[in-house]
């Protein structure tokens, strides 16, 4: 987890990527329009910018291996399409 | 409700290929029903055979696995004998317009209130890369080595033609436009039908060049539009891939295409009974 909420979306907790689910298909890398993501060494998707991220959700919502979480803090309510 | 709360965690990761847009389409129609607010006890998920199929396994709905193409014909069923519960079928296309044509014109014909999800990647994925009535003239299949020659179906002016109540179409780069329209689709009643193109890399996208999950999903963006907005189009990519698109030089449209009132199946159906007993 990085930390530097100062420039990025202040809802965000934390950006959560399942390693055991996610496949390295780089979808979720090619279309952040933050570049936020890369693929490491074992071809994983990881958070390299957290700090960029605007919490747009694009990366969580076309991962085919359901493997990115976007938790809100608390005082923003569920996490749904709208949040 | 979180997004784990609708799936059967102890089947993941599960089995489609890296960057599949059948699990695009899932995480779309999870987040559908989860904005609809649905109750996982009201749902009910049905599907034939196919990679696409292979979604109500991770879906933690009623579910049911059923025989090639003939998942409307259960759906049918259990709609008929349980009115109150939202009934969804995916499919791919090989499920939904090949061996599970007949159904389908038939279900919208009657107009029963079911959700049709045609998961489109234009190819068999399941048994090896086979061309299905979606591939399109001119494209490369395992079955069609020097290119299929044949047309293709347009999901859309098929289902409007045979009566569907609501046809829209999307696709796996337009996640949030599908999730959208697959609610809409779910609200609506009578067959609603939502063609979703998706990819396939291991076979579509590699027998035709297309590249990976992230070049196909680029061209799908590339080679659709919304409704009312199709251009000339001069991207070479398209024009070589596919010949229909050449002769037209059209983008395919997205959006809803059809959204009308009709008597429900299940409805019309409770009136016979009504007036069979009254003895009229
Ligand atoms: C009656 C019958 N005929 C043929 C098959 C073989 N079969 C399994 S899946 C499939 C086609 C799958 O293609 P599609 O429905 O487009 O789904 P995809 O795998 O591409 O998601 C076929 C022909 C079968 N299982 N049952
Ligand atoms: S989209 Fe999902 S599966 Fe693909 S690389 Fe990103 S996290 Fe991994
Ligand atoms: S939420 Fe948007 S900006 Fe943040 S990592 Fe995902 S795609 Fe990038
Ligand atoms: S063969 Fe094609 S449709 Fe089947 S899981 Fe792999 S990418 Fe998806």
């Amino acid at each position: 987890m990085q930390g530097g909420l100062d420039k990025g979306n202040p809802k965000l907790r934390e950006l959560v990527i399942n390693r055991q689910w996610c496949k390295g298909c780089g979808v979720c890398v090619a279309f952040c329009p933050k570049h936020v993501l890369e693929l490491d060494d074992k071809e994983k998707a990881v958070v390299a910018r957290f700090e960029e991220c605007i919490c747009c959700r694009y990366c969580e919502l076309r991962c085919p291996d359901l493997a990115i979480e976007m938790p809100l803090l608390p005082q923003y309510g569920p996490n749904d399409l709208s949040a | 409700m979180a997004l784990k709360n609708y799936i059967r965690e102890r089947f993941f990761p599960h089995f489609w290929c890296a960057g599949c847009g059948h699990g695009i389409v899932m995480n779309g129609l999870i987040r559908a029903i989860e904005k609809l607010g649905l109750s996982k006890n009201d749902v009910v998920m049905v599907s034939g055979i196919g990679c696409s199929s292979r979604i109500t396994g991770y879906l933690d709905f009623h579910t049911m696995h059923t025989l090639h193409g003939r998942a409307l014909a259960f759906a049918t069923g259990i709609k008929l004998s349980r009115q109150e519960l939202k009934v969804i079928v995916p499919m791919g296309d090989g499920d939904a317009l090949a061996i599970g044509g007949n159904h389908f014109i038939h279900a919208a014909r009657r107009n029963i209130d079911i959700t049709a999800i045609v998961m489109n990647n234009r190819i068999y994925g399941m048994t090896g890369g086979q061309y299905s009535p979606l591939s399109g003239y001119g494209t490369m299949a395992s079955t069609a080595p020097y290119s299929n020659i044949d047309q293709s179906f347009d999901v859309v002016e098929l289902a409007a033609a045979a009566g569907a109540t609501f046809v829209a179409r999307s696709t796996t780069y337009n996640v949030i436009e599908m999730a959208e329209m697959i609610q809409n689709a779910i609200l609506h009643k009578g067959f609603s039908v939502v063609e979703i193109m998706s990819q396939c890399p291991t076979y579509f996208g590699r027998r035709n060049k297309l590249g990976d999950a992230v070049d196909m999903l680029k061209y799908m963006n590339r080679t659709t539009t919304t409704i009312g907005s199709q251009w000339i189009d001069e991207d070479q990519e398209l024009i070589e891939i596919d010949s229909e698109a050449k002769e037209e030089q059209l983008k395919i449209e997205r959006g809803i295409f059809i959204r009308k009132e009709r008597p429900e199946y299940c409805a019309a159906y409770d009136e016979v009974i009504r007036r069979a007993k009254e003895g009229k």
